[in-house]
């Protein structure tokens, strides 16, 4: 009875959003547009728009006597980005990163594996935790906090001293390059608060690759006579190497354009983000700052490059 | 019996905590049989599948493969292959490094690796697609790479874990012929896992059918068929009409349950004479069901029992099968006594 008095769907108070409801389904398109249109507009004129005017900024030049900007075309700046100190930032730089991303995928790939393939769900979820809270705090802090645990009163020295292991420390730290007066400002110490700060990255792609290989594939292998060492080899491997290249993209990029870092912990040989800093900052130079900037981009560039020429995308 | 046992179960149970998968099973595989392993899903047949390859061990009992025992030996040390349900082909390798893979493994030189692949192959009928990579198959074409890849190791022993359940039905069939006509080719054991009743009578010397973690019952489709030892095989391979308790001390004297195959039972007129040695029972339709080639009736009992009988379209006509006047008939069920077939007595 009650059925027969009420009113019809569709009218009274939600006929509204009803004919909002029917326009958006007849026109699909109009869906698409008001979906995609918050996010388009942000990468595209935010986001590309200002990487786009970095790009125009580093083809001006800083006039020498007045310190001003010259909005003219030209290639100075890249003429002053390419000199022999400059270049040695770079180099550095992209060393730097190289050696971290190495280092990373080393770390992390038994560990993804290990958690991907053994560990139990409890286990799993520990190690999990265990990558990501770290990311939790901040980033300064613990970036501090690694500077008193690498200083020469820190608890590194302290053990190794414990050990009687001293001398091995001074000689690491006698080397060139790496070495400095303590661990806290040497390259060898920067290096293990990139490793340490971007290990993160690395782990969670390759997780995630190996996560994704069927446990048939790995059954297969070894129906087919391979042993565990063979089937990694041949089969895990490549199926994996996708999420090695994607938190190396990470853990390489993030330690190339990486600031703070390298003021903070390290000989305070300048890094690119340290040059653009200063460039952006004290002197005023944003043409050449810009310059800099596009160099990571570069590189980056190049890497993905080769990354595919070697197939690290084919399996995906 | 005559040839070798290729492989044997001797008591095995696979038990996952209080589930019993698998629970003493045993069974003898003889050597170039083609061996069905027959149940719905989560009887266990995959599971001793899985233990025959090594990928599982059993918490109880042994298997041997040629009578050498291998019941803890890992996969890479038996003498068996498998073509697996998703077919496990490699994505990133092509059709002929997929199909070399073992024999890479083994250290096959490449000229002779190539030349078992190229034979490969052919006996797939897929000649000529070494350079392809699986994603650019078919779901069938895939199918044969994943065979050819077993057995191009040349195994004693073949196991498929329901390799046609992903192919659409003209494909399966197509595939079932050829596989029975591989088999024969290379006449090794092949062991065959499938829930598909049909597929496993088709196909199959004998087959085991497996229900709960246990085997029911190890026979040729007709032996099956004909005669089904329990409740669960009569009703799993085919249809059957079960009959026990009351009706069945009515119709043949004693308490004991038996089952008829629909089509052994006619239907005819109420008052149409039963000849000797014909068992009656008299009825309703209820049902009519037209299925092409045949019409299934159920048809009730005085009793409220439901009997399945399916009788040939011979000269049934179309005015017939759309007119109705079956439904509600009265009508007498005759079967000959030799259709009973004894079921085992089961506690319930």
């Amino acid at each position: 009875m009650s059925g027969l008095t009420q009113a019809p769907p569709g009218s009274g108070s939600n006929s509204w959003s009803r004919r909002v409801s029917d326009l958006l389904y007849n026109r699909p398109l109009l869906l698409l547009a008001l979906l995609l249109g918050p996010p388009l507009l942000w990468m595209v004129v935010i986001y590309i728009g200002s990487l786009f005017a970095l790009l125009i900024q580093s083809f001006f030049h800083l006039d020498g006597f007045t310190g001003q900007v010259v909005r003219e075309f030209s290639l100075a700046t890249y003429r002053d980005l390419f000199t022999v100190a400059h270049m040695r930032i770079l180099g550095r730089t992209a060393g730097m990163a190289a050696a971290v991303t190495m280092a990373a995928a080393v770390l992390a790939f038994p560990l993804a594996f290990f958690i991907t393939r053994y560990a139990s769900y409890r286990l799993k979820a520990i190690l999990y935790l265990a990558v990501l809270l770290p990311l939790w705090s901040s980033y300064i802090i613990r970036v501090y906090s690694w500077k008193l645990i690498l200083s020469k009163e820190g608890i590194i020295s302290w053990v190794i001293g414990k050990l009687g292991l001293t001398a091995v420390l001074n000689w690491i730290l006698d080397l060139p390059v790496i070495g400095g007066p303590s661990l806290s400002v040497s390259s060898l110490g920067l290096f293990l608060v990139f490793l340490y700060i971007w290990l993160p990255y690395m782990v969670l792609p390759i997780i995630s690759a190996l996560e994704r290989v069927p446990r048939s594939l790995i059954e297969a292998s070894g129906d087919l006579g391979a042993r565990m060492g063979q089937t990694f080899r041949h089969v895990i491997l490549p199926l994996a190497f996708p999420g090695v290249v994607a938190g190396s993209i990470f853990t390489f990029s993030l330690t190339l354009g990486d600031y703070i870092i390298p003021s903070v912990i390290g000989d305070s040989s300048p890094f690119i983000g340290l040059a653009v800093y200063s460039y952006q900052g004290t002197s005023g130079n944003i043409p050449l700052a810009a310059a800099f900037t596009v160099m990571p981009m570069a590189i980056m560039g190049v890497y993905l490059l080769a990354a595919r020429k070697l197939g690290a995308f084919d399996a995906l | 019996m005559m040839s070798q046992i290729a492989i044997e179960f001797r008591e095995v149970s696979r038990h996952f905590g209080p589930v019993k998968a698998v629970d003493r099973v045993s069974l003898a595989i003889h050597d170039g049989e083609f061996f069905t392993l027959l149940g719905p899903s989560g009887s266990g047949k995959t599971t001793c599948l899985r233990m025959i390859a090594g990928f599982e061990q059993p918490t109880a009992g042994e298997i041997f493969l040629f009578g050498q025992e291998v019941t803890y030996l890992p996969p890479y040390q038996r003498d068996v292959n498998t073509v697996f349900q998703d077919y496990a082909l490699f994505p990133h390798m092509t059709v002929g490094e997929n199909i070399a893979y073992g024999l890479m493994i083994k250290h096959v030189p490449r000229a002779e690796r190539e030349r078992r692949v190229a034979e490969m192959l052919d006996l797939v009928r897929l000649p000529g697609l070494e350079k392809r990579k699986p994603s650019q198959l078919s779901g069938g074409q895939r199918q044969r790479v994943a065979l050819a890849r077993a057995l191009v190791n040349q195994p004693r022993v073949l196991l498929l874990d329901e390799p046609l359940g992903a192919l659409d039905l003209k494909l399966r069939q197509e595939m079932q012929i050829e596989l029975k006509a591989i088999q024969h080719e290379v006449g090794i054991t092949f062991i065959f896992v499938t829930h598909d009743q049909e597929e496993a009578l088709t196909m199959s010397d004998r087959i085991a059918i497996f229900n709960q973690g246990n085997v029911e019952q190890i026979g040729s489709p007709a032996e099956l068929y004909e005669r089904p030892q329990t409740h669960f095989v009569a009703s799993f391979v085919g249809t059957s009409n079960i009959i026990g308790g009351e009706l069945a001390r009515q119709l043949v004297g004693e308490v004991r349950p038996f089952s008829v195959r629909p089509e052994k039972i006619r239907m005819v007129e109420r008052d149409a004479p039963v000849p000797a040695g014909m068992i009656a029972l008299d009825g309703q339709v209820h049902d009519v069901v037209y299925l092409g080639m045949h019409t299934r009736f159920t048809v009730q009992t005085a009793g409220r029992e439901s009997f399945t009988v399916v009788e040939q379209n011979l000269d049934r006509t179309l005015a017939d099968i759309h007119g109705q006047e079956m439904r509600g008939r009265p009508v007498r069920l005759i079967w000959p006594e030799g259709a009973n077939n004894w079921l085992r007595e089961e506690g319930r």
